[in-house]
């Protein structure tokens, strides 16, 4: 394991912002932290690299413990959603602060730069100042500033979040790419779960101060191990007071194969996909998505009486929290 | 409409170069006048009278010495309450801008109460280690500091706010220290609040009159800052000798002045 966090607690004030979290992130892997603006998933990222103190738990890098090193001595790479580009430095001066910092001959500061600079497409800009990048080429430059100094772990706090949809989509794909290549451990805070599914070998989700789960992008969206992570990885409806993705529901237009009886109240096309909504007697909404050849063959309208089932092997959890309010008791 | 605008509109600037006319640029035109109107020779026996050019090398030392003083100081204390947190920093941040309510005369009365050799708190005590406050040039150097105190901070505050940490935790995740993250990151991104601060405080520093009278004892030859000369010639019926400090002071903060103006600009393009 690359990174052991153990046990951590964070208080911001009165604020929990991370109640007694554990990790194990393995070594070479891409690992995203998914969650919701303000669960503590960029806490966590702080605590590894050491830019916030944990008040108790401790933090091991490659096995040394880190928790009371400064952030300069940890060795982590860290990339911050709003660049933190240095602004009086020209690109190949921000790429080659680290490597200065250490004091490397200047010959192998500039080869070391230019092999950077190389691998995040930015040779030619090598001599502007960042404020003459675009926010795309300026994360980029901070990548390569990062990596620069060769660090155990990279850390990426929310990486594309300041970036328009079209450029986050392309940045995505080739960090997917760069780790590939460099195979540095790395960890990358993101609330995007596309961007985790698309992108992590493993994910975990954070909630409220807690990890909710750990697991590949498969495990968490076929066996979600709670109401939670099932309902922060994509659309989800209620039959039955269990929780489903609207797309595992099966239509029947005969009683005989069983399922839920109910009355479809709305019909919505958008693009490709077809939504239904149905009121059963025990939920008022359930919402079911068909793609549009589906619906022609089954020449559904409002007011049509369905029967509703999970399709095989669809996720379900108990829809605790609406119930009672108390997910965890 | 636009007819109407107009006039108001000239109304308007012939009412603030009009009032900029008769509070600064006429008076300090009669200054200049005055100082040369009988001929040269007058201003350059001034200029050679040891009183006076020991009066004005009093004012360049004790301005200078409170200039630094307020540059470390200042740019600590606007650190320390832009990047930390702690009981008693909004106190603090208050504290600073005291200097700017307080009169100066106040100032220095406070200082001769504290640091007097006879009966003040500590003076005394500093007295007998061989360390003359009252009377003296740390004294001096103590009121000046303390009057242009706010300068440098209410300058570099909001630079520093705007600047934001991201800058400074990206250089301290690539191994820099915290010397080493000031010196390469904050200070480049800093200088020119600095500099404008420096700047403000130095034609405060020099303008001093009234603290810096109260703690000096005024001693012609001694401890007599330029301000000071300038109204004991004054009172002495010396006019041409009281014009002339009076110019060359005023051209000292001209010169200030025009030195930022000019860097000023030069921030947007650097």
């Amino acid at each position: 394991m690359s990174i052991e966090v153990s046990n951590i607690h964070k208080k911001f004030g009165d604020f929990v912002a991370l109640d007694d979290v554990s990790l194990s992130i393995p070594t070479g892997q891409l690992t995203a932290l998914l969650g919701p603006s303000g669960g503590g998933k960029s806490t966590v990222l702080r605590v590894i690299a050491g830019l916030e103190q944990a008040d108790r738990g401790s933090v091991r890098i490659e096995g040394n413990d880190a928790t009371h090193l400064p952030p300069q001595r940890r060795n982590v790479g860290f990339v911050f959603q709003h660049y933190a580009a240095f602004k009086h430095l020209s690109v190949a001066k921000n790429v080659a602060f680290g490597l200065e910092i250490r004091r490397r001959p200047k010959p192998e500061v500039q080869r070391r730069v230019a092999e950077l600079l190389e691998l995040v497409h930015l040779s030619q800009f090598a001599d502007r100042l960042p404020a003459q990048l675009s926010g795309g080429q300026r994360q980029r430059m901070a990548l390569a500033r990062a990596l620069a100094v060769e660090p155990t772990v990279l850390l990426l706090d929310e990486p594309f979040g300041a970036l328009d949809a079209k450029v986050r989509k392309e940045l995505r794909d080739w960090l997917r790419r760069l780790h590939d290549d460099v195979q540095v451990t790395t960890v990358f805070v993101t609330h995007d779960q596309e961007e985790a599914l698309e992108v992590a070998d493993e994910i975990v989700v954070i909630n409220e101060g807690h990890v909710e789960q750990v697991g590949t992008p498969d495990d968490l969206y076929d066996r979600p191990a709670n109401d939670f992570v099932m309902g922060f990885l994509g659309p989800v409806t209620r039959l039955d007071g269990r929780m489903i993705r609207p797309h595992d529901l099966e239509i029947q237009l005969d009683p005989n194969h069983g399922g839920t009886p109910g009355t479809i109240i709305r019909v919505t096309r958008i693009g490709f996909e077809s939504r239904l909504t149905v009121a059963t007697q025990r939920e008022p909404e359930v919402s079911v998505v068909l793609t549009r050849a589906e619906l022609r063959s089954l020449q559904l309208d409002v007011g049509d009486r369905v029967w509703l089932a999970p399709s095989r092997s669809a996720a379900t959890v108990p829809a605790l929290s609406v119930i009672d309010g108390h997910r965890r008791a | 409409m636009a007819d109407r605008v107009h006039p108001l509109r000239w109304g308007l600037r012939l009412l603030v170069v009009g009032y900029l006319g008769m509070l600064v640029a006429w008076p300090l035109a009669l200054v200049v006048q005055n100082t040369f109107a009988d001929g040269l020779h007058e201003v350059i026996a001034t200029l050679t009278d040891p009183a006076v050019v020991h009066a004005l090398q009093e004012t360049a030392m004790v301005a200078m010495a409170a200039v630094v003083i307020n540059l470390v100081f200042g740019v600590g204390v606007s650190l320390l309450l832009v990047r930390s947190r702690f009981p008693g920093r909004r106190f603090l941040s208050a504290l600073i801008d005291l200097p700017m309510a307080v009169s100066p005369v106040v100032v220095g009365l406070a200082l001769v109460l504290v640091y007097n050799g006879r009966t003040g708190w500590f003076g005394p005590t500093l007295e007998s280690h061989g360390l003359q406050v009252i009377f003296a040039l740390p004294g001096m150097v103590m009121a000046t500091a303390f009057v242009a105190l706010p300068l440098v901070v209410r300058e570099v505050v909001p630079t520093l706010e705007e600047l934001g940490q991201d800058q400074e935790q990206a250089a301290r995740s690539l191994g820099a220290s915290a010397a080493q993250t000031f010196r390469r990151i904050t200070l480049p991104s800093i200088k020119w609040a600095v500099l404008y601060g420096v700047v403000l405080s130095l034609a405060r520093s020099i303008g001093e009159y009234g603290a810096v009278k109260v703690v000096s004892g005024n001693v012609i030859g001694q401890t007599q800052t330029a301000t000071n000369a300038v109204e004991q010639q004054y009172q002495t019926f010396q006019q041409t000798s009281a014009y002339t400090i009076s110019f060359v002071l005023a051209l000292a903060s001209v010169v200030c002045i025009v030195i930022v103006s000019a860097l000023r600009p030069q921030e947007h393009h650097a």
